[in-house]
């Protein structure tokens, strides 16, 4: 079982309305001898990153930062659908945007309900569901044995027969545990029903690699479920899209996968007062551009962004999309982008082989090929387990000189 | 709440060898005796434990005392000796019985000409020989009441009223068929008569029937709808009582009093694999009370007994006083599957369970009994014959299902399929769920 974890993930300046170079670790979570730590690291990563410190980094795991340019992203102002609110609106953290969007959600619908472990009297391992079950009670926020198959099923026996629950994994990797109800029920069951009973269910939680959790912490689960028909598969990336993602997820009729990052749960953003969705269909322009396209979701998006500023500083327009919905591809937002940049650059999370990415490049391929001046490029993790020491950890997952070397070749 | 706990004499042993278990299951089956053996299955207002008194027994009514059992036999086994005067049902119940069990019978026998004559496909599992446990439970529930169940699905469907002609059809997978000719024999849904499957894995059905008894607390507890007490009724298997969703959900459904009633169809084989041959202890009610709910074991092959029993656990679950475990003893009378060729099982073991057909002993209790007579009885026949011909000719008739039906219902909302590179969403495309366009 994981325990919550607090990153320190510098993520130096990328959309000007995402705040500050560091994200220190929530307030609400105390550890006894990692606080201190991080905040340590958090300061020297500040001081270092205003020297313009490029020596290899003495602090394990942390991407180096080369010159910063905090505000080449901001720079684009015509850019994005990502927060076009311009009333103040108000900060939160991005598991606080997930915990807001559930919470109005149950409020606006008596049937809406949590299932998962420690969902309840814990709050949620990474806080989302918290305050949920006090203010809702034990039954709208179940906190379930530890028997994911079962009370994902359990989920999915009451969605048919009119609630709607989210269904929380500790980490997402557990839900493999629930393969059975995901796939045969949960995808399979509208159909093999010939349309009688709807599962509106969400599953969701955190996935992806986090800072040296082990490989079986660390797994990414889109590329597992993809395959599945009748399933609806979407990443959230920011607080503005999370909040946006876990609303429509609630109020579809389809069965929807949340994917979280456990590292991103502590970015912030000013997000709108106002009530909002994000579609669940389509993709999000995150900085346009016209020298190539970089595809990407959830964490890699800020390794995108990261690497940005190195490209922009020489020279390079890159126009970077996050594809949120992994199931299905926004084509026409990112078949648009093809048509303008011709050059396709695919960075994600998952493993290389059978991920994300490939049925990416094979779709992009079927539509646009005669828009190609070059290869479709695929940055992918490697296929290994992802190891615990942080060195390995760090070569497994695609770090951002890694893609800016990628886009300097496709642009020759 | 404290259960009282009937012990079986294997059980004080401690020693579980199979041939004592067989011996103590086949003992029971031999004497054609109706010994229940219990946990305590009460009422909190009476503290008493309800026994069934009354039984169809075939010829020979002799008890079999359990020794090592705090109760003495008279205790557990009430034997009337006037038992035409205490009947266990009215003539309409009885009449009501005897055509589901009927219609059950002759629907599948009608399956398995149609299978041999190429009408329908695939896998196909009948329900033969367990018909007392399909009318036993079904015919107590109200049609709220949800019933969830496996493979071997189409009594079940029928018991709880999907009719024939729908459930004939879907497994000639036309599209007149309850689930559109896309389920299939291993797949019988119907959102009008609460089915809620239809499983081919075992197990899988498990937690969705917990789920929708989690829906009935849930609909009482927080939208505060006083009136919602749909009970859920799961049947599955003995091999499926070795799977960890079964013991996963008896605990989930204990431990929040879900109103379900676990119903397990014992007919001592999974496919090839005895009962005995899996599980190391073989009496499944047992495992009830381990989780904290009444474990029955009840004669699977005598309807009155079944329908004693589930009314029972029945009341129970929708007083609110939580889940049932009832383990029938049952057999099926053709192999697992019609693509079975059922040599491992004795042709002894065939034999004495043909003896004991559900549907014979009942037709015997009723004339017996003065309830009905012949001509009643054979009219039943006749009304049933004729609804399974008409549902067989119904099903011919039906229409295959077009092309244009083959993504209709991947997604409730069919915006699932996303936006084509054209920026519409591709459901919006009219030739979409022929299939045609791209996806």
């Amino acid at each position: 079982m994981a325990i919550s974890f607090m990153a320190c993930h510098a993520l130096a300046g990328t959309q000007s309305n995402i705040n500050s170079t560091i994200y220190c670790p929530s307030r609400h979570q105390p550890l006894v001898s990692g606080r201190l730590d991080v905040r340590r690291i958090c300061v020297s990563m500040r001081a270092a990153a205003e020297k313009g410190h490029t020596s290899a980094a003495s602090l394990p795991g942390i991407p180096r930062a080369s010159k910063l340019i905090t505000s080449a992203v901001a720079a684009k102002s015509e850019a994005t659908t990502s927060s076009p609110s311009t009333k103040p609106g108000h900060e939160v953290l991005l598991f606080e945007a997930l915990q807001e969007g559930l919470e109005e959600e149950m409020e606006k619908d008596p049937r809406v309900c949590v299932m998962g472990e420690d969902v309840g009297h814990y709050g949620g391992s990474y806080k989302v569901t918290k305050g949920l079950a006090e203010k809702f009670g034990d039954l709208r926020v179940l906190d379930t044995p530890i028997a994911e198959n079962s009370f994902t099923g359990m989920a999915i026996g009451a969605a048919m027969t009119g609630l709607r629950p989210i269904v929380e994994g500790m980490n997402m990797g557990f839900l493999l545990l629930a393969y059975n109800q995901i796939s045969n029920n949960c995808g399979m069951l509208h159909y093999t029903s010939g349309g009688q009973f709807t599962i509106p269910i969400v599953i969701r939680g955190p996935g992806g690699v986090g800072r040296q959790l082990g490989a079986e912490h660390s797994q990414r689960l889109e590329s597992y479920f993809q395959s599945v028909p009748g399933l609806q598969m979407v990443a959230c990336s920011t607080p503005y899209n999370a909040k946006g993602l876990m609303k429509a997820a609630i109020r579809s009729e389809n069965p929807v996968i949340l994917y979280e990052h456990v590292l991103l749960y502590n970015l912030k953003e000013r997000i709108p007062d106002e009530d909002y969705t994000c579609c669940l269909e389509k993709a999000e322009l995150v900085r346009p551009g016209k020298d190539v396209t970089i595809l990407t979701y959830s964490r890699m998006r800020h390794h995108v962004l990261q690497a940005a500023k190195t490209l922009i500083n020489n020279g390079y327009d890159p126009e970077i999309i996050d594809i949120i919905s992994l199931k299905p591809f926004d084509l026409y937002t990112i078949g648009n982008s093809i048509k303008k940049t011709h050059r396709v650059l695919i960075v994600e999370e998952c493993m290389r082989t059978g991920g994300i990415g490939a049925s990416l490049r094979s779709s992009i391929i079927d539509n646009f090929w005669d828009y190609l001046d070059a290869p479709i490029m695929c940055l992918s993790s490697q296929d290994v387990p992802t190891p615990y020491a942080g060195p390995l950890e760090d070569a497994t997952v695609v770090q951002p000189p890694q893609i800016v070397k990628a886009v300097e070749q496709l642009c020759q | 709440m404290a259960y009282v706990m009937r012990s079986s004499p294997s059980v004080q042993s401690g020693s579980l060898a199979p041939h004592s278990s067989a011996s103590s299951v086949s003992s029971s089956a031999s004497s054609s005796s109706y010994i229940l053996r219990l946990g305590a299955l009460n009422s909190q207002r009476s503290g008493r434990l309800s026994i069934t008194r009354r039984a169809i027994g075939t010829a020979n009514r002799r008890t079999r005392k359990p020794h090592g059992v705090s109760a003495s036999t008279s205790e557990l086994v009430a034997e009337k000796p006037s038992i035409k005067n205490a009947l266990a049902i009215t003539r309409e119940e009885g009449l009501i019985l005897y055509e589901d069990m009927v219609l059950g019978r002759s629907f599948e026998d009608m399956c398995a000409q149609m299978y041999y004559r190429g009408k329908m496909f695939g896998f196909v599992h009948l329900y033969n020989g367990q018909e007392a446990v399909s009318t036993g439970f079904v015919k107590c529930l109200k049609p709220e009441d949800y019933v969830c169940s496996t493979y071997r699905d189409h009594v079940h469907a029928l018991s709880k009223g999907v009719p024939a002609r729908a459930v004939m059809s879907e497994l000639f997978g036309k599209a007149t068929g309850i689930c559109r000719g896309q389920g299939g024999s291993m797949h019988m849904f119907s959102k009008e008569h609460g089915l809620l499957g239809g499983f081919a894995f075992i197990g899988e059905g498990i937690p969705v029937a917990t789920g929708a008894a989690f829906k009935t607390k849930y609909e009482r507890e927080v939208l505060k709808n006083d009136k919602a007490d749909a009970v859920t009724v799961a049947f599955f298997g003995d091999g499926t009582c070795n799977n960890g969703q079964f013991f996963e959900c008896l605990n989930m459904a204990a431990l929040w009093k879900l109103p379900i009633i676990f119903v397990v169809e014992n007919n001592l084989w999974a496919i090839g694999m005895s009962h005995y041959r899996a599980t190391s202890v073989p009496e499944i009610w047992k495992k009830g009370p381990a989780f904290g709910m009444p474990g029955i074991h009840v004669d699977g092959m005598d309807v009155l007994k079944v329908r004693e029993v589930a009314l029972e656990a029945v009341a129970r679950a929708r007083r609110g006083d939580g889940p049932t475990l009832v383990e029938c003893e049952t057999y099926r009378f053709r192999g697992h599957s019609l693509a079975d060729p059922d040599e491992l099982r004795k042709p002894a073991e065939k034999a004495h369970y043909a003896a004991r057909d559900p549907i014979i002993a009942l037709k015997k209790y009723l004339l017996e009994s003065g309830l009905v007579d012949e001509t009643d009885l054979r009219s039943i026949d006749k009304k049933i014959d004729e609804i399974v011909e008409d549902a067989v000719e119904f099903a011919d008739a039906s229409p295959l299902p077009p092309r244009s039906q083959l993504l209709e219902n991947v997604f409730a909302d069919p915006k699932g399929f996303g936006i084509g590179p054209d920026g519409k969403y591709r459901c919006e495309d009219p030739a979409f769920t022929a299939g045609t366009a791209q996806v």
